[in-house]
């Protein structure tokens, strides 16, 4: 078994790579480019917030800022205008604040409570209602508007903090419900089964069992309806009323209702305060986030 | 006389940034041997299996695959066909698509590609699968499949990266005779990864057992299994395992015993005695059915008393685990006689079968 | 439950349907009622108020008559397309490319992915000010020297639709990308090293092989993103507001002005009904697709 040493000794050891083979540079060079369109927006927005408006009007946007200033900041949260009131995008701020956590922490328990019930406790129809429900996600929100304002209005919660939440609850009751369900009917059976020998109920089984292992699927959700509702525009318009009108809601008007001078640096200041919290969110959250992605997008 | 070999590895070294993974492996490799790959997951055999094939780079060393140096080549150059764990079939494609892609691609002749699958199909049974996709196929066809998109490129050495693992227990005994059976017709040259000591033990001209990124043994069936070179090759092999007992080498008059607790079993049936010495702590192994147990005392020196824990009747024979030294052990015995717990019986020892291996170093002595 | 001597299918697995009663009445109630509600008073001449006079199809007809919900129609078909096609190449390109064990993949990540975390109401106020002619891309480039560029598409009422694509792509094909990935990274790795020895050049296998083996994948995607094609509303609101003229009106706006603004409820409610039936058209056949293949499994 004794092999012949007339072999060649060459090559040996590592495959010869170059650093720089056409095909990296056209990968690297590509995604770069893209980086570039995507980055592209949001440095914009914050050097424009940065400029005055004389050299706004004279330089590009592109340009970085020759003089700093913070006056667009402290005016798009203070003193910028919405058509007829002055007092700053903080009004919409704290609506989107109150909007948000009420409805965050009410759809979440519901969904839970209603995805751990279609997992582990099924009766009769619940697949038929939790279909027609993951169905109801793709129905546009147009088709049900005007019932739900009908419905809303009769039960005296339209245009109220309550209506909003009850309104957010719903619609994120499909993907939230499918969350939860996917997750809690991941968790092993006999978990469930252990417990339910051991005497526990619906509710001990939900509460010492199942929320205890499901942290990670509750960030997710927070996740989710954080961005969701804080970016959310139709339903505000529509169902918060006046009192309560949402950050995007208020921002769109200061950018497009003003009469008269826009003012740029003012406007991007605005956005960016707006776009802030789902965007601190995100790059805080990384993995979380692409997780709730996958979770909407896989279905079933 | 010049051999060349069919795959030979010379001082081959992968690593991963700082991790060895395979550590300097020679291995030679002869024309139309079937030669196993075998160890616990870690231990770097699929990985050897890829760095053949050229899916893996390697850090140091060479490749030769029928006497040409393919270190730097590509897999579809190094005359090398692979047979996936999870067949990796390309599921749209029909079994006749999946036989004639790479060929296609590769620009045969139509008539030649025809011949190809027609041969292979005829030697695998696969005619009346042509057309279907494999989907639509039990996992031993899809086996037979993916061998068969080894088959029709025509090379000199197939690669299995552990075949049948995703198969039940049965269709993996059956398949396994298949492929002994596939082996013999083609002759080719075959290396074939696996964690199943049985299926190693069966298929392999040549098992090399592997661990930690080194082979620990390379040689036949066998010898691995009788002639274990050490403690590791001894306890991974057999099925139910060897049994092992810690104790001292003590010389009497030139002739040497294992002594552990009230133990004494002599060992000048051994077979190397030259390499025993005195008062030297050495691990004692022998396996289940390289004992017998006997109701009267049997040869003074090679034969000691023990009382019996419980017995496991497995059909064509038994399993006795019995206290000796204080240490339980494992007899295999004829399923004919049942044995009661607390039974006492003596078991005679064949020290010729047995295996000493250091205590410190765990090496064969 | 234990207080009832003869079990009663009622009270059986009380909890859960107690648990369920939200999800219950958001279906029965939102999903079923409102929906039947807006299809059956579609075919009403509700004006400022619900009104059960029926009228066949005469909003429909009315609808396909009136310009402004037809420029919304075409546009949308025009949004439609070049969204679905663009997101979906660009997306599956920079998936593949980020599945070429790259450096920096998470930096790469999070930059295609933030858009997606930003409201339309943001993204579309971010183009229009980039898109803006006096000031944006338009004035860069005359200041380079080419003084006849042209590119005021927020200004054209031809290309102004072309606005909202961009924007919508900047802000949704990250997701895309990464889906595609995921969709990837579920390919058995043995499937490429079988390709590989088979000597299949790489852009063979993705085009024979893996995107082969991704169609649940590219359908799933693709049915995402349509179903949130036919909603746009936020994005056109905030970037052009439709204009210039009607030049950029999308049908979910058609309905919102009609229901809202001008009280004609009538033909809000025949818009919207259209738009259920173009997701419908999409969804079912998926759905039922879905369901079979779930079963087959």
């Amino acid at each position: 078994m004794t092999a012949i040493s007339t072999l060649p000794t060459e090559p040996r050891g590592k495959r010869p790579t170059r650093t720089f083979a056409p095909a990296t540079i056209m990968i690297y060079g590509i995604l770069l480019v893209a980086a570039l369109y995507y980055i592209l927006p949001l440095y914009v927005m914050i050097v424009t917030s940065l400029k005055g408006m004389p050299e706004i009007r004279l330089g590009n946007i592109f340009s970085t800022p020759v003089e700093i200033t913070f006056q667009p900041w402290s005016t798009a949260w203070t003193s910028a205008c919405t058509g007829l009131y002055c007092e700053g995008l903080k009004v919409g701020f704290w609506n989107s604040v109150k909007i948000m956590i009420p409805s965050v922490i009410v759809s979440i328990l519901i969904a839970s409570v209603n995805g751990y019930a279609l997992a582990n406790w099924r009766f009769k129809g619940s697949e038929i209602f939790f279909s027609i429900l993951l169905f109801g996600a793709f129905i546009p929100y147009q088709v049900m508007l005007y019932p739900l304002v009908i419905i809303t209005r009769e039960l005296g919660i339209f245009g109220t903090l309550t209506g909003i939440i009850v309104i957010h609850t719903i619609f994120g009751m499909p993907i939230l419900t499918l969350l939860f369900r996917n997750y809690f009917a991941s968790l092993p059976t006999e978990l469930f089964k252990a417990a339910r020998v051991d005497g526990a109920g619906f509710w001990r089984i939900f509460f010492q069992i199942m929320v205890p292992l499901s942290a990670p699927i509750f960030v997710v959700a927070v996740i989710m309806q954080v961005t969701g509702i804080w970016n959310d525009f139709l339903f505000g318009v529509i169902f918060a009323g006046s009192k309560n009108v949402p950050m995007t809601v208020q921002l769109n008007n200061i950018v497009n209702s003003t009469q008269g001078v826009k003012e740029y640096n003012v406007n991007m200041a605005a956005t960016i305060l707006t776009g802030a919290v789902p965007l601190l969110v995100y790059f805080f959250s990384g993995k979380y986030f692409v997780r709730g992605i996958a979770a909407g997008a896989v279905k079933g | 006389m010049i051999i060349v070999n069919s795959v030979s590895i010379k001082d081959l070294s992968v690593s991963f940034g700082s991790v060895s993974v395979l550590k300097d492996l020679n291995i030679e490799v002869a024309d139309g041997e079937f030669l196993v790959l075998l160890g616990p997951s870690g231990c770097g055999k699929s990985t050897l299996l890829n760095c053949i094939a050229g899916l893996l780079d390697i850090s140091e060393g060479q490749i030769f695959i029928k006497g040409k140096n393919v270190t730097w080549e590509e897999p579809k150059d190094r005359g090398i066909g692979m047979v996936f764990q999870s067949y990796a079939l390309y599921p749209q494609m029909t079994v006749e698509k999946n036989l004639s892609f790479g060929l296609r691609v590769a620009g045969l002749a139509k008539a030649e590609i025809q011949q190809r699958i027609a041969n292979a199909a005829d030697i695998l049974q696969l005619e009346p699968l042509l057309q279907r996709k494999p989907a639509a196929l039990s996992g031993g066809q899809r086996q037979r499949v993916a061998i068969g998109r080894a088959l029709v490129r025509d090379v000199d050495v197939f690669l299995f990266d552990e075949p049948l693992s995703n198969l039940d227990a049965k269709l993996r005994s059956e398949l396994r005779v298949e492929i002994k059976r596939l082996h013999h017709k083609l002759a080719n040259t075959m290396i074939y990864v696996t964690h199943d000591q049985i299926e190693a033990l069966t298929l392999a001209d040549r098992i090399a057992v592997m661990k930690g990124g080194l082979i620990q043994q390379l040689d036949e069936p066998l010898t691995i299994y009788n002639k274990p070179r050490n403690l590791f090759v001894a306890s991974f092999i057999g099925s139910p395992a060897m049994n092992f007992l810690r104790g001292k080498l003590t010389e009497i008059d030139g002739a040497f015993s294992f002594t552990a607790a009230d133990l004494t079993v002599s060992l000048a049936k051994y077979e190397t005695q030259e390499k025993l010495t005195n008062e030297r702590d050495v691990i004692f192994g022998f396996r289940p059915e390289h004992i017998a147990i006997t109701d009267k005392p049997g040869q003074k020196g090679l034969s000691c008393e023990a009382v019996v824990d419980l017995d496991e009747p497995m059909g064509a024979d038994s399993l006795v685990w019995l206290k000796v030294a204080g240490k339980p052990i494992s007899v295999r015995v004829d399923s004919g006689r049942r044995y009661m717990p607390g039974e006492k019986v003596f078991l005679s020892f064949n020290p010729a079968m047995a295996s000493l291996f250091d205590a410190t170093t765990e090496e064969r002595i | 439950m234990s207080a009832t001597t003869r079990p009663n299918t009622i009270f059986k697995n009380l909890n859960a349907k107690v648990a369920a009663i939200p999800m219950i009445a958001t279906v029965l109630v939102v999903f079923i009622g409102c929906t039947l509600w807006t299809v059956v008073l579609s075919f009403t001449s509700s004006r400022s108020l619900p009104e059960l006079t029926f009228v066949g199809f005469d909003q429909y007809a009315r609808l396909f008559t009136t310009p402004r919900w037809n420029i919304s129609a075409i546009n949308l078909g025009i949004f439609g397309i070049f969204t679905l096609v663009f997101s979906t190449v660009i997306g599956f390109i920079l998936a593949a490319l980020m599945d070429q064990k790259i450096r920096f993949e998470g930096a790469f990540r999070t930059v295609f992915l933030y858009p997606y975390a930003l409201s339309f109401i943001v993204t579309g106020l971010v183009w229009q000010w980039i898109l803006t002619p006096t000031f944006g891309i338009q004035r860069v480039v005359r200041d380079l020297g080419f003084e006849t560029f042209t590119f005021s598409i927020l200004n054209n009422q031809r290309y102004a639709i072309y606005a909202i694509v961009i924007a919508g792509l900047w802000h949704g094909t990250g997701l895309v990308m990464a889906l595609m990935l995921a969709g990837l990274r579920g390919i058995d790795e043995d499937i490429w090293k079988a390709s590989r020895v088979d000597g299949i050049p790489i852009w063979k296998t993705y085009l024979f092989i893996v995107i082969p083996m991704m169609r649940p994948v590219f359908i799933t995607t693709i049915v995402l993103i349509s179903t949130g094609i036919v909603r746009v509303y936020d994005l056109v609101v905030a970037l052009t507001g439709g204009g210039p003229g009607n030049a950029s009106e999308v049908p979910a706006k058609y309905v919102y002005e009609f229901m809202f603004r001008r009280a004609n409820l009538g033909q809000g409610l025949a818009a919207s009904t259209i738009m259920l039936t173009t997701v419908l058209i999409i969804v079912i056949p998926w759905a039922l697709m879905e369901y079979r293949g779930g079963k087959q499994k």
